[in-house]
């Protein structure tokens, strides 16, 4: 090495790529923060559901990235977090494993340990949460933990940030020295066959990058890359016999026919071992630690629920009273930037498309972040808190009658906000086929974009007084609804065994400002930019296709009749009259038109074909494209009294409870179809949900309208 | 034979078997339920739908259906 003081030039740098395991709730994610305190980038892999974050840091003469991975019990491939785990370290290229471990909780978290001991791999062990383990009574001989399994072992609090420099000199010293094997030793059956397999391969020299031992045990485990490369090699043949002979040796001193399961009983007792060799409890453990306390309330039989809807309650009061006084001031702004843009502009098309299209597209995206950000830091309260899966525990019994997970809960109340998080919410659903059915039922709690349809229509057809009613409603069977499809898809298109629910209660923890900062600013970040941009792309398009092609011959007509006009009530009416039959031979009035014969059934005219076709790049969309079409302009809310007045008028009352029923049930928006999809892990299932979606709204409307039409 | 689901609130058991399918056996294994692990029970849901156990420092939500996979013996 150069001793040549240039610190951390990238020439002269040595990289060390580090990729962090571990169990969930060991503070992974804590400790990178800690370690790269002045970090440089944060990244997010695309392509698979749960994020890989990657890190980049400099330390002495060394350039560092830490890749996080999902945390994992152990390599079983169960769950995606798992499966990404795992195909990281057997597939990519890095040099070093820094395994995370709750010092308070050594002998679980060793398990995962001892499977990651095998993978032939450099490793360091990072003790996290030693000052709590301290306050608990808990003594590990850190040194003498090394010693017995060779490896290094630091302890660190990623809290306090104690021993962070510790670890990370650990790592550059294990990475300048060579590799050596840590010890792990099996009973003494285990031991015997393992070493009849390493001399076999040693007598046929064959050639492998890990060790005959390793070879040797993930043979035993029936590792499936492990046989997937010797398979290939002559030797399988003479090998196969011996390995059989040897599994049914093992599983008969386990008494078990599955061999996993007798390794994790080895695991087990050799982990008792390293435990009792190395942690001394010094304290008397409380008869009832706090956690325990805790829950005897949070998750009481008769208060539990109870409390938990007052949370819920609480959360959505917050939401919608904190999250509208930003919403004014955003709204504020971007009708300051539509005005003082639109002189800037000479063209009008431009300038039409600028302010209307883009500028009032995304500005709807963005006037939803207060909300948003609410209900993200509300989530992750949830979730670093240990709460969420309290409530998970207590309303898996109700959800699990709808063939619902108790974890649904929390994608399905978010979806009253917006689809989009509620969407990328449904990850806390371990389990692929629970994940894909509550991705399927999101969309029928109604989001906060429809609202305004909702509050437009029942304000036409209703007194005020029924108005609010008639509005909750509407929510509570868009809810129901749902509930009632997932019960038939699980029933359907779902339909297997039940998955086992089996999940961890974590300690309840005082969540950390700095942590739950970082989650929301990075998922606040990517719905600004995912459904920023796709919003601005998707408003383009509708402006475009309701402003072109352009009748020049119908404006030099009208400039004509509007220069006669004897008023302005009469020159309005006839700019309005021009605007509608511009949308009406412009491209989107044409499908509109087009469409009539398939929607005729449902008692929709043209306009409320568009409206609704409208409606799916985003539901904001509906009530300004119906005050278009309906001779008001563009520019209309669904406060404005007369489009209320004039659909009233224009929409028979069963086409417009048929309407709203396809409001309620169809895709929520363009941007929120793209979520799925990527949540969904395929454009195949946002077609699904395309087509589901459709034909039970275009079903239940046809139901509505007419029932409704023999009711009145 | 007595399960999981049968014990009382309170009660500690050691695992004897697990009469489970293969995932969820490996399910099982990895939160360290496995043979001669000592199980307490710590919580019922409302009406039993959901079990709370306690395994060595970890607290486990268990399903009753998978509860009553667990055979268990007194200590």
């Amino acid at each position: 090495m150069q001793s040549i003081n240039i610190k951390a030039c990238p020439v002269i740098a040595k990289h060390i790529k580090v990729a962090l395991v571990g169990q969930p709730n060991v503070g992974k994610s804590m400790l990178i923060n800690s370690v790269s305190n002045a970090h440089l980038h944060v990244g997010n892999f695309s392509g698979v559901t749960v994020d890989k974050t990657e890190v980049l840091f400099d330390y002495k003469d060394y350039n560092f990235t830490v890749v996080d991975l999902p945390g994992t019990y152990a390599f079983t491939d169960y769950t995606i977090e798992e499966r990404v785990t795992h195909d990281y370290l057997c597939a990519e290229e890095y040099d070093i494993i820094i395994n995370v471990v709750d010092s308070t909780n050594l002998e679980k978290n060793l398990q995962l340990t001892s499977e990651l001991l095998t993978m032939s791999k450099k490793l360091v062990i990072a003790l996290n949460m030693s000052d709590e383990a301290e306050k608990e009574g808990i003594e590990i001989d850190a040194e003498y933990m090394s010693e017995l399994l060779n490896i290094p072992c630091v302890k660190v609090s990623a809290a306090t940030k104690m021993g962070i420099e510790d670890l990370i000199d650990a790592v550059i010293q294990k990475y300048e020295s060579d590799k050596n094997e840590p010890k792990l030793i099996f009973s003494e059956a285990v031991e015997e066959e393992i070493s009849t397999i390493v001399e076999y391969l040693q007598k046929h020299k064959y050639e492998a990058r890990n060790s005959y031992r390793n070879i040797a045990i993930n043979l035993l485990k029936e590792n499936k890359k492990t046989y997937a490369k010797l398979h290939d090699n002559p030797i399988w043949t003479e090998l196969q016999p011996i390995l059989i002979e040897a599994s049914k040796h093992i599983e008969l001193h386990h008494d078990t026919d599955d061999i996993k399961e007798a390794f994790a009983e080895e695991y087990a007792a050799f982990n008792r071992g390293i435990v009792a060799e190395v942690v001394k409890q010094t304290k008397n453990i409380e008869s009832k630690t706090l956690t325990e306390k805790i829950d005897s309330i949070l998750i009481h039989p008769i208060f539990g629920i109870p409390i938990f809807l007052f949370f819920m309650w609480g959360l959505f009061q917050l939401t919608f009273t904190l999250g509208n006084i930003p919403m004014e001031w955003i709204d504020g702004f971007f009708g300051w930037l539509g005005s003082a843009v639109a002189p800037t502009i000479g063209n009008d098309d431009i300038r039409s498309l600028v302010v209307d299209g883009i500028i009032g597209g995304v500005g709807a995206v963005v006037l939803f972040t207060p909300n948003i950000i609410i209900l993200f830091i509300g989530i992750a309260l949830l979730e670093t808190t240990g709460y969420m899966s309290r409530v998970a525990f207590l309303l898996d019994g109700f959800f699990h009658k709808f063939g619902l997970h108790g974890q649904s809960f929390i994608p399905l109340v978010t979806g009253f906000g917006c689809s989009i998080p509620a969407y990328m919410s449904a990850r806390i659903l371990k389990n692929d086929r629970d994940r894909l059915l509550t991705l399927f039922i999101i969309g029928f709690m109604s989001c906060g974009a429809r609202l305004p349809v909702y509050v437009l229509f029942t304000g036409a057809f209703f007194a005020q007084s029924m108005a609010g009613n008639i509005l909750f409603g509407i929510y509570i069977s868009g809810a129901l609804l749902g509930l009632v499809f997932a019960k038939i898809l699980k029933l359907t298109a779902f339909k297997g065994v039940d998955e086992p629910f089996v999940m961890e209660m974590p300690k309840y923890r005082l969540p950390s400002v700095k942590l739950i900062w970082h989650t929301v600013l990075t998922q606040t970040i990517m719905y600004l930019k995912k459904a920023g941009t796709f919003i601005a792309g998707a408003a383009m398009l509708i402006w475009f296709l309701s402003n072109y092609p352009h009748n020049l011959d119908l404006d030099k007509e009208y400039s004509v009749k509007i220069e006669k006009a004897v008023d302005a009530n009469e020159k309005a009416m006839f700019e309005n009259k021009l605007a509608e039959e511009q949308l009406g031979q412009s491209y989107l009035g044409r499908i509109g038109k087009l469409t009539e014969p398939l929607f005729a059934p449902l008692g929709f005219d043209w306009k409320m074909n568009v409206a609704l076709q409208a409606g799916l790049a985003a539901k904001e969309v509906v009530v300004s494209t119906l005050g278009v079409l309906y001779s008001m302009g563009g520019d209309v809310d669904e406060t404005s009294k007369s489009l209320a007045d004039n659909i009233r008028q224009n929409i028979p009352f069963a086409s417009a409870v048929a309407f709203i029923v396809v409001i309620m049930i169809y895709l929520p928006c363009l941007a929120a179809t793209t979520v799925f999809a990527k949540e969904a892990g395929s454009w195949k299932y946002a077609v699904y949900l395309f087509f589901f979606t459709s034909v039970v709204a275009y079903v239940l409307a046809f139901i509505a309208y007419r029932v409704t039409l023999l009711i009145t | 034979m007595k399960t999981l689901l049968d014990c009382q609130r309170g009660e500690k058991v050691k695992v004897a078997k697990l009469n489970a399918a293969y995932d969820l056996k490996q399910r099982l294994i990895s939160f360290g339920i496995m043979k001669d692990a000592v199980v307490e029970v710590l919580e019922h849901a409302p009406r039993k739908k959901t079990i709370e156990v306690k395994v060595g420092k970890m607290k486990l939500a268990l399903r009753s259906q998978e509860a009553a996979q667990i055979e268990v013996k007194d200590i």
